[in-house]
This record gives C-alpha cells, sequence and structure tokens, in this order.
C-alpha cells in the first residue's frame, strides 16, 4: 500500500492542475468560494487509490480528456413527469433557458438564480451555501463538491415559506456532445412548510451537481430525481441535508443507463424527532457503473431513517452501494434501517457493497442487510404455472423487486410514471 | 383427460434419485381421482412433473392432456392447454400484488387461447363474486401474492385462482393440510362448485377426511413412484381404517 502522504500529495498535485480563476461575484459567495477552493486545494484531488473510492474510479469526473456521449433520441416518448402540473425550470448543457422554462413564481416559494443571487454583497443563501458542503467533509472527503462549491455558476435557490400546490421541477436538456456541466442549488424549506423537488433529464456529458438543503422545524423535503439514460454520460451527483426538529426528507434517485454515476448523499438529523428516508432503484445492462453512497448521521434523539437502494444489473453492469447509519452517543431511540438489493440477471453482472452501522448510544434500533441474487426460480415457476409467459413472469419479478424503493416515494401518481419508465426499460431490455 | 402412461422421472442433478418409477393413471373427463400414499412417495413431484418444475428429469413415459403432450410445453403453455395445480405450498412473492397477478394470469391465458382479455371492470366483478364465496376480502386481494396469508388463507386463494382461471384439469396437492374444519369445508365447497363434465380432478391428499367433502370416483394408491393399488372410495377408508402398512405389503407380495 502506498504511505498516506504520498498518496495526500498525489491528489494536491492532481487538484491544483485543475484550479483556474474563481468566477466572479459579491461578497458573500466570493468567501464561500475561496474557502471551498481551500478545501479542495488541501484535500487533493479524489484518485482511484482512495478508500472512499473503492469501488469506483472517480478519474473520469475529473480528466481533462475531450467528453463525448452521443445524444440519446428518446423519440415521441414524454419525458418523464411531463404529465404532471409543476414549475419548470430548464437547463440546457447545465446552463439556465430562460425561454424554455416557467416564470421563476410560485405562491410559498422564493426562486432565484444561482447566478442572479451572486451578484448581491448579501443573501440569505450564505447560511447554507457551501456550509453543508464543507460539514459534509467529514467523515469523509468528498473534495468534487468543494470543486462544484468554488466553480458552479448556475442553479437555483429556493426559499420556501409555505405549502405550494405545485413542484418544482429542474429539468437537464442536452443539446452538445461535449458539455461539462455543473449546477449548485441551495434549498431551505422553513419551519412547517413542504415542498417537492424534482429532477429530470440527462445534464450533460459530465455533470457535477450539489444540493444543500436545510428543512426547518417540522419541515418537509420531498426529492424525486431521474437522472437522464444517455449512455455514455458521467455524473457526480451530490446532496447534503440539516433536518431540524420533526423534519422530513424523502429522497428517491432513478437511475437508468449512464457510463458512470456517483450519487453521494449525506444527511444529518439534528433535530429530536426527524425523518429521513433515501431510496434508490437503478437499472443497467452493460456499461453501467452506478454508485449510491449514503450516510446518514442521527445527532439527536427519537430520529427514523430508512436507505432502501434496489439494482437491477446485466451484462456487465456494476452497482454499488456504500451506505452508513450513524449514531450519536445523544441519539437515543434511533430507528435506523438500511437495505441495498441487486439483483443479478447474468452472471456478467456485479454487485459491490459496504453497508455500515456506526452507534454510539445505547438505547437504538438499528438494522441493515444486503443482498445479491438472481430471479427466484420458484416464484418464477410459480407465475408460469399460472400461465404468465417466462418473459412477463420475469418483468412482474423484476418490477417487484424494485418496488420497495418507488414505494418509498410519497406521491403514488410520481411514483407511478418512474414504475411505467421502468417497465418500458425492462420491455426494451429483455 | 389426462393420460399418463409409464412415466420414470429423476431428479435432474442426481440421476441416482430415481422419484417416478412407471407410473401410469387415465383421468376422463368429468372424473374426479384421488391419490393417497405416504410421505415420499412421489406425490408432488407427479404434479411437479406435470406442470413443468425445473429440476425433474423424465427419463421415459409420456403425459398427454387432452391427447397433447404436456411434456413437451412450458409451464405457461401447459396452464394455458387447462392444467392447474394446486400447490402443496403455494410461493409468496413480495411486490407483485394478488389482484394484478390473478388479472395478468387470466388475461394471459385467454390471449394464449385467442380470446379476448378482460377488462378491469369485467375482471373486478368476476373476482369480487368468487372471493366472496371463499370468503376472501378485499384486503386479501390487495395484498402481495401470499405474503403473509395463513396456511388457510393461503390454500383459499389457491382455490381463487383455479376459480378464476377455470382450467379443464385440476389437480390438488395436499389441499386439506393446514385446514381446520371451517377453511375444509370452504375449499371443499370451492372444489365441488366447479365439479362439471368437462372438467376432471386429480385430488393428492393423505387422509380420507377431504375424500369426504369431495367425493372421489376412482382412488390410487401411491408408493415408490409408482401406483400400487387402484380402487373405488372405499379404498380410501380402508388406508383411513388401516393404514399404508397392509396395502404396502400386499404390493410387494
Ligand atoms: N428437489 C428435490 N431434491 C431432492 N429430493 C427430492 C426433490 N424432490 C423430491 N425429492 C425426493 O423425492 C421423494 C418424493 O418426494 P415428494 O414428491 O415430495 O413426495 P410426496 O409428495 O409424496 O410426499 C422424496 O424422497 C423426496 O425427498
Ligand atoms: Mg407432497
Amino acid at each position: 500500500m502506498m504511505p498516506k502522504a504520498k498518496l495526500k500529495a498525489q491528489k494536491q498535485t492532481r487538484a491544483a492542475e485543475l484550479v483556474q480563476p474563481l468566477p466572479e461575484g459579491g461578497a458573500w459567495v466570493t468567501r464561500a468560494r475561496d474557502a471551498a477552493l481551500a478545501r479542495w486545494s488541501d484535500m487533493g484531488a479524489p484518485l482511484k487509490r482512495d478508500e472512499y473510492w473503492k469501488y469506483t474510479d472517480p478519474r473520469a469526473l475529473i480528466a481533462e480528456e475531450s467528453l463525448q456521449a452521443d445524444l440519446l433520441d428518446t423519440g415521441s416518448e414524454a419525458p418523464v413527469f411531463d404529465a404532471f402540473d409543476r414549475v419548470k425550470l430548464v437547463f440546457v448543457d447545465g446552463v439556465f433557458d430562460a425561454a424554455a422554462s416557467d416564470a421563476l413564481a410560485l405562491d410559498g416559494v422564493e426562486l432565484e438564480l444561482l447566478a442572479d443571487a451572486t451578484k448581491a454583497d448579501l443573501h440569505w443563501a450564505r447560511e447554507v451555501f457551501g456550509t453543508l458542503e464543507a460539514r459534509a467533509q467529514s467523515p469523509v472527503e468528498r473534495p468534487l463538491a468543494s470543486f462544484n462549491t468554488a466553480y458552479a455558476t448556475q442553479g437555483v435557490l429556493i426559499r420556501v415559506t409555505g405549502t405550494p400546490a405545485k413542484p418544482i421541477s429542474l429539468i437537464y436538456r442536452r443539446s452538445a456532445e461535449d458539455a461539462d456541466a455543473m449546477l449548485h442549488h441551495v434549498i431551505r424549506v422553513e419551519a412547517g412548510a413542504e415542498v417537492t423537488l424534482l429532477e429530470n433529464g440527462p445534464l450533460a456529458a459530465r455533470s457535477n451537481t450539489v444540493i444543500e438543503a436545510e428543512i426547518g422545524e417540522g419541515a418537509t423535503l420531498h426529492h424525486i430525481r431521474s437522472q437522464g439514460r444517455d449512455h455514455a454520460r458521467l455524473s457526480a451527483a451530490h446532496i447534503f441535508v440539516r433536518l431540524s426538529a420533526g423534519a422530513q426528507l424523502k429522497s428517491f434517485t432513478l437511475t437508468v443507463n449512464g457510463a458512470l454515476t456517483r450519487n453521494e448523499a449525506q444527511v444529518w438529523l439534528d433535530g429530536a424527532d426527524g425523518s429521513a428516508h433515501l431510496a434508490g432503484a437503478s437499472v443497467g445492462d452493460g456499461a453501467f457503473h452506478a454508485d449510491d453512497t449514503v450516510f446518514v448521521a442521527h445527532n439527536a434523539p427519537g430520529c427514523e431513517s430508512r436507505q432502501v437502494y434496489k439494482k437491477v444489473l446485466r451484462h456487465g453492469a456494476v452497482g454499488v452501494f456504500q451506505g452508513k447509519i450513524l449514531v450519536d452517543r445523544l441519539a437515543q431511540k434511533t430507528d435506523g434501517y438500511q437495505i441495498s438489493q441487486a439483483l443479478l440477471l447474468d452472471e456478467d453482472a456485479q454487485f459491490l457493497a459496504k453497508p455500515e452501522l456506526e452507534i454510539y448510544a445505547d438505547d437504538v434500533k438499528c438494522s441493515h442487510g444486503s443482498t445479491s441474487g438472481e430471479i427466484d426460480s420458484t416464484q418464477l415457476y410459480y407465475l408460469r404455472a399460472r400461465g404468465i409467459p417466462d418473459a412477463e413472469a420475469k418483468m412482474l419479478l423484476v418490477l417487484a423487486f424494485l418496488a420497495e424503493a418507488l414505494d418509498e416515494i410519497a406521491d403514488t401518481e410520481l411514483a407511478g410514471d418512474l414504475r411505467d419508465r421502468l417497465e418500458a426499460w425492462l420491455q426494451r431490455h429483455k | 383427460m389426462l393420460k399418463i402412461e409409464n412415466l420414470h422421472a429423476e431428479l435432474e442433478d442426481d440421476s441416482e434419485v430415481k422419484i417416478l418409477k412407471g407410473l401410469s393413471l387415465t383421468i376422463n373427463p368429468g372424473e374426479v381421482h384421488a391419490i393417497m400414499g405416504p410421505n415420499g412417495s412421489g406425490k408432488s413431484t407427479l404434479s411437479y412433473v406435470l406442470s413443468g418444475r425445473d429440476g425433474y428429469e423424465v427419463t421415459e413415459g409420456s403425459a398427454t392432456l387432452e391427447g397433447a403432450d404436456l411434456l413437451d410445453m412450458d409451464p405457461e403453455e401447459r396452464a394455458a392447454a387447462g392444467l392447474f395445480l394446486a400447490f402443496q405450498y403455494p410461493v409468496e412473492i413480495p411486490g407483485v400484488g394478488n389482484m394484478t397477478f390473478l388479472r395478468t394470469a387470466v388475461n394471459a391465458q385467454r390471449k394464449a387461447r385467442g380470446e379476448e382479455e378482460l377488462s378491469a371492470g369485467e375482471f373486478l366483478k368476476i373476482i369480487r363474486a368468487k372471493a366472496k364465496d371463499l370468503q376472501i376480502d378485499a384486503d386479501m386481494l390487495k395484498r402481495p401474492v401470499n405474503v403473509g396469508f395463513s396456511g388457510g388463507e393461503k390454500k383459499r386463494n389457491e382455490i381463487l385462482q383455479m376459480a378464476m382461471l377455470e382450467p379443464k384439469m385440476c389437480i390438488l396437492d395436499e389441499t386439506d393440510s393446514g385446514l381446520d374444519v371451517d377453511a375444509m369445508k370452504l375449499v371443499s365447497d370451492g372444489v365441488n362448485a366447479l365439479r362439471d363434465a368437462g372438467r376432471s380432478f386429480l385430488v393428492i391428499t393423505h387422509y380420507q377426511r377431504l375424500l369426504d367433502h369431495i367425493k372421489p370416483d376412482v382412488v390410487h394408491i401411491m408408493s415408490e413412484g409408482r401406483i400400487i393399488k387402484t380402487g373405488g372410495p372405499e379404498l380410501a377408508l380402508e388406508v383411513e381404517h388401516n393404514g399404508y402398512a397392509d396395502l404396502l405389503a400386499e404390493a410387494n407380495a
């Protein structure tokens, strides 16, 4: 093994190579960006030898060679969430497209573009922007997120004061085959408020996104993300969420196709009786590598958390899950649950899992499990013995396998839309 | 209806384990036959081989349903051809709703037979009526297939599937096991309601008591992979009173 100091030096050298002048901005954001750049330079770039990148090679996420990801032709198929009434904010190759978007207006919400907010010298977002990302650097380092804080100029700031009548929908479209995009969104859900944030689309050939979210007392954030299906796209997505007392988070991610996806989540349950549910369904066929790395920290008593991750893999597709429930000494009566499961549709597919519990309180209920297996032959026989053809029976069983993750979405109609997408994908990949 | 001739089957993974050793049986349309026999005699294996479960290798003999070679068909083709097996151990399928499962199955069979699929409304009407007869409530229909069902509920659910699929040849594998008296009556009534000149039954059971409710035309005694004796309903009573020992001794003599 390489000595730690030497690895660190290599990481810092690599990080220095990627440093550029910071974007122009007002005082609050400049301070945040300076600090983020300092973190990046100090931590260094992620390298393959990092323990934290044991199962996923981060090199392509920062490589300078030219990017190229074909644009997927989805034909006449309507995009995910198309049938739902929502406020649409469209980003093309990672840049806000005002003409394609709705007005930034919704009762109960203040919506603002990061690009506008950064012109000001003072902004409410300063309490969140870069702050949660900085906090997320422990217990593990996430330099790509610091890089994003330092350089991202696009994104939205969402301050929720009421309960808006419809979801806020971030739509990511591509027009260039080689775009490299960075988005940074900040959300603050004030006490008692509730909002649904949707994200869908392939974003760019390569993307690095950060969402920082503060959920106030008794407030709720629903986050539903459907990552675009473009085959060669590379994506590193981060979501950092802090919950106050009685707050609720429900975050779901659908990952379909994509050469490389790394979804990092860090959640802090800082107030008593909070609840955080994180779930993901991924399906991959062939050149597919999807990594969910999820940390949930229980820092207060009486909180509840669930992590439910399901992956369906075939033809060499690789699924990764690194999940941790951290229970602080103060977090008595914690109820923590974590399950990660892969359904391997052939012998080439691979699932790598590192489920962890770290518990310092004595009165807690925590369980975790990880499994990987094939379609159950007895269940398959039972369905076929009732006349359901083999392919259809397998599809039912695969959808049943994914259902536990989809069930984490509170809105059953939105969940149904995603389920239909999964079914269509399975039809195409029989 | 069902004609089995000199059927031999062994485990696919271990050809040393020979389970069916020359079994023959003919069931005419409208007849109810019972198979009784000690544990391990191969009764469930017979039902699996007929319905097309993996893991068994047929080395000799034949099985036809209305003249069509069953052994040449996939399990779903056998079902569409009219074969139904009520499982000894119904399988739990988390994540698949009972209703979705049944509708998919009914429509898959109709499609395979070139019939029109049932609309959601038609299906609902039919299943509600049949579920009521079997005292299966709406909750059981909504829940995932057999998940969290009691033993009796699972068996009633099998009979509901049979009632919905309206097969020609019904095999019931120890449908009576684990049933209390009331459930036994419900299940038997469900089966009897389906008795029809064009439909045949093969009732596998350990005990005579089911045959008090479902009156068989013919009773077979099975042992070590073969039918060792065939007779009328009185044969079942003989087993009930004397056990299998005498019959086995007689067959081996
Ligand atoms: N899949 C299997 N693996 C191993 N042994 C089996 C298998 N299936 C059946 N057998 C054996 O075959 C014999 C007959 O079993 P079974 O058909 O279940 O009998 P019955 O239903 O009459 O009790 C038993 O000895 C059983 O152990
Ligand atoms: Mg048996």
